[in-house]
């Protein structure tokens, strides 16, 4: 196990200017990126060691109590040789749900947005076959978003009942 | 055809047109659930092949937000079907790391041998049916015949053989009686022949090594690039493993081994798989020889921990206990925070990634399934293989349907 480089340092001298909110709950780092710079600090953390996509998700903070920005987009991250973990995070709001996508820096990160659209309508772009990933294509809404119900739209038995002789 | 031509991009479209596709699945044998695969052949190799999934997707994680985190602990027994204990684990790890809580010892025991069993339990039904789909029916009934035994396991502690639901946030739904012990001793002494016999059958047999060696390599870069964990990162050289690395439970007091190959094919990670399950055995015989006594659940009237049965149903104090911990107005409130808790699940790293608004249920939780990768290096490794090979990748991978579309 190698020594552990410290994040801080490498995202402030590769972004000098942009500010960035550091924070940690029970050990785990996070840092909070501005949506613009997020292709540059994710390919310096890389750079700095962090070799592993772990996960990419997103939340929906429209229920979130003090929230001000609509959604987070979260990248975990992780350095495979020393074991240390970095969370990512950076805040997008209607209409503007578009993120560079970091395919090219890790390969990982290809099905994992895919997700991320599907579920929430978050566009990633440059990915090379960007499209939805579980549901089908034709599908209309983004069912993680708070706004979509538990039971409702786009479900099942509001779809139209194709007889046979239509079919 | 070499790789070197199918994998540059410029190919030529003529050629391209002439392929053929042909769609493997979503109910073929060798796909066990339901995946499809649209396959690119050149004559008999695959050029391309592009995953389709989400015929089993059931809205697990919308439903995350709606029950609380004792109750979602019977959907995360859905997801990885193989290994249901696993995920439960894996789901309370991560709710008590964002609740503050640790385990009484003879809880992290318990769950610790619980974990290693679901780890013999997946390991047997990859390699069983790894080796079915390649056409030994033989070792796939040794195999189950073991699992038969660990379901026996599952149900002395829980009361239900598949879909257990037996940890709780603070601890589990029961205390392990002797006689569970009796039968994990039991399975400790019967195992190591089994296993003999199934490895015996298969880890020399000529037919079986030469349709996975050199089959479905994939490099050490890509894996970890790529998010590989578990068996698959491990088989290409990638020596991380989180009971190691991050220790949780009782992995510390713990003496075992990581397993690693460095070939990245489809017989490196049966290899690893195998190997694996021997030092799980380790871990169990350790963990059941030092079983510490004391509770399950973690001390204290306050609403950490669900009290005794014993309790609720004869005393007044257990009642309220009871009531306190479960009515949906009462239970006990959780930080304003964000949390990622992850455990070596037998698959790779099973992680879930909890947002939470101050509720006992949590307003996001994410799962981080090992499978997802997985697969989305599927068309890495298959490309310049044989039709025939695509079973062999596909069971070397273990890529369990329910988790990866959840």
């Amino acid at each position: 196990m190698s020594e552990s480089t410290n994040l801080k340092e490498v995202l402030e001298s590769k972004l000098p200017g942009v500010e960035l909110a550091w924070s940690e709950f029970r050990s785990q780092q996070r840092v909070i990126v501005p949506a613009l710079q997020i292709a540059q600090a994710l390919r310096a953390l890389r750079d700095a060691g962090m070799d592993q996509i772990v996960d990419i998700t997103a939340v929906d903070m429209l229920e979130y109590p003090g929230a001000t920005d609509r959604f987070e987009v979260v990248y975990l991250l992780l350095d495979t040789q020393s074991g240390q973990r970095l969370t990512v995070k950076t805040h997008l709001n209607e209409p503007d749900l578009k993120l560079p996508s970091a395919y090219p820096i890790w390969i990982g990160a290809d099905w994992l947005e895919r997700e991320v659209y599907d579920m929430f309508g978050i566009v990633f772009e440059g990915h090379p076959n960007f499209k939805r990933l579980l549901l089908p294509d034709a599908f209309e809404s983004f069912p993680l978003r708070k706004d979509y119900p538990v039971k409702g739209r786009g479900e099942r038995h509001n779809f139209p009942i194709i007889t046979r002789a239509e079919s | 055809m070499p790789l070197d031509l199918i994998e540059s991009p410029d190919l030529d479209a003529g050629y391209r047109e002439g392929l053929w596709t042909l769609n493997f699945g979503p109910q073929h044998p060798a796909t066990h659930t339901t995946l499809r695969l649209v396959l690119k052949l050149d004559g008999e190799t695959v050029v391309e092949a592009e995953p389709d999934i989400g015929f089993l997707h059931s809205g697990f994680e919308k439903l995350a937000e709606v029950l609380d985190y004792n109750q979602y602990v019977t959907i995360v027994d859905r997801m990885n079907y193989i290994s249901p204990m696993a995920n439960e684990i894996a789901w309370h790890h991560a709710v008590e790391g964002l609740l503050g809580i640790d385990l009484t010892p003879r809880c992290k025991y318990i769950r610790t041998i619980f974990a290693e069993l679901m780890r013999i339990h997946d390991h047997l039904l990859c390699t069983g049916t790894c080796v079915l789909d390649l056409g030994g029916a033989t070792a796939f009934m040794y195999a189950f015949n073991e699992r038969e035994k660990i379901y026996e396991i599952c149900e002395r502690a829980s009361g239900q053989r598949f879909h257990t639901s037996y940890t709780r946030v603070g601890g589990l739904l029961y205390d392990v009686t002797d006689d569970w012990v009796a039968m994990v001793r039991d399975f400790c002494k019967t195992f190591p022949r089994a296993y003999r016999d199934f490895a015996g059958l298969v880890m020399k047999n000529r037919i079986f090594v030469e349709r996975t060696r050199d089959v479905g390599v994939l490099s050490k870069a890509d894996a970890i690039a790529g998010g590989a964990t578990g068996p698959v990162a491990r088989a290409s050289g990638v020596e991380r493993d989180l009971r190691r690395d991050e220790p949780y439970l009782a992995y510390n007091d713990l003496d075992f081994d990581v397993c690693c190959a460095q070939g990245g094919d489809c017989y490196a990670r049966f290899q690893v798989r195998m190997m694996e399950m021997l030092e799980s055995l380790k871990i169990i015989e350790q963990a059941i020889e030092n079983l510490p006594s004391g509770p399950v659940f973690i001390s204290g009237t306050g609403k950490e921990g669900l009290p005794d049965k014993t309790e609720v149903y004869r005393s007044i104090e257990g009642l309220i206990h009871h009531f306190e911990n479960i009515m949906p107005n009462r239970q006990m409130p959780s930080p304003k925070e964000s949390y990622y808790g992850a455990t070596e699940s037998p698959n790779g790293e099973l992680g879930y990634y909890i947002v939470s608004d101050g509720d006992f249920k949590a307003y996001r939780a994410r799962t981080r399934p090992p499978s997802v990768l997985h697969f989305s290096l599927f068309n890495r490794m298959i490309r310049g293989c044989m039709l025939s090979d695509v079973a062999a990748v596909l069971g070397s991978i273990n890529i369990i349907a329910a988790e990866l579309d959840r």
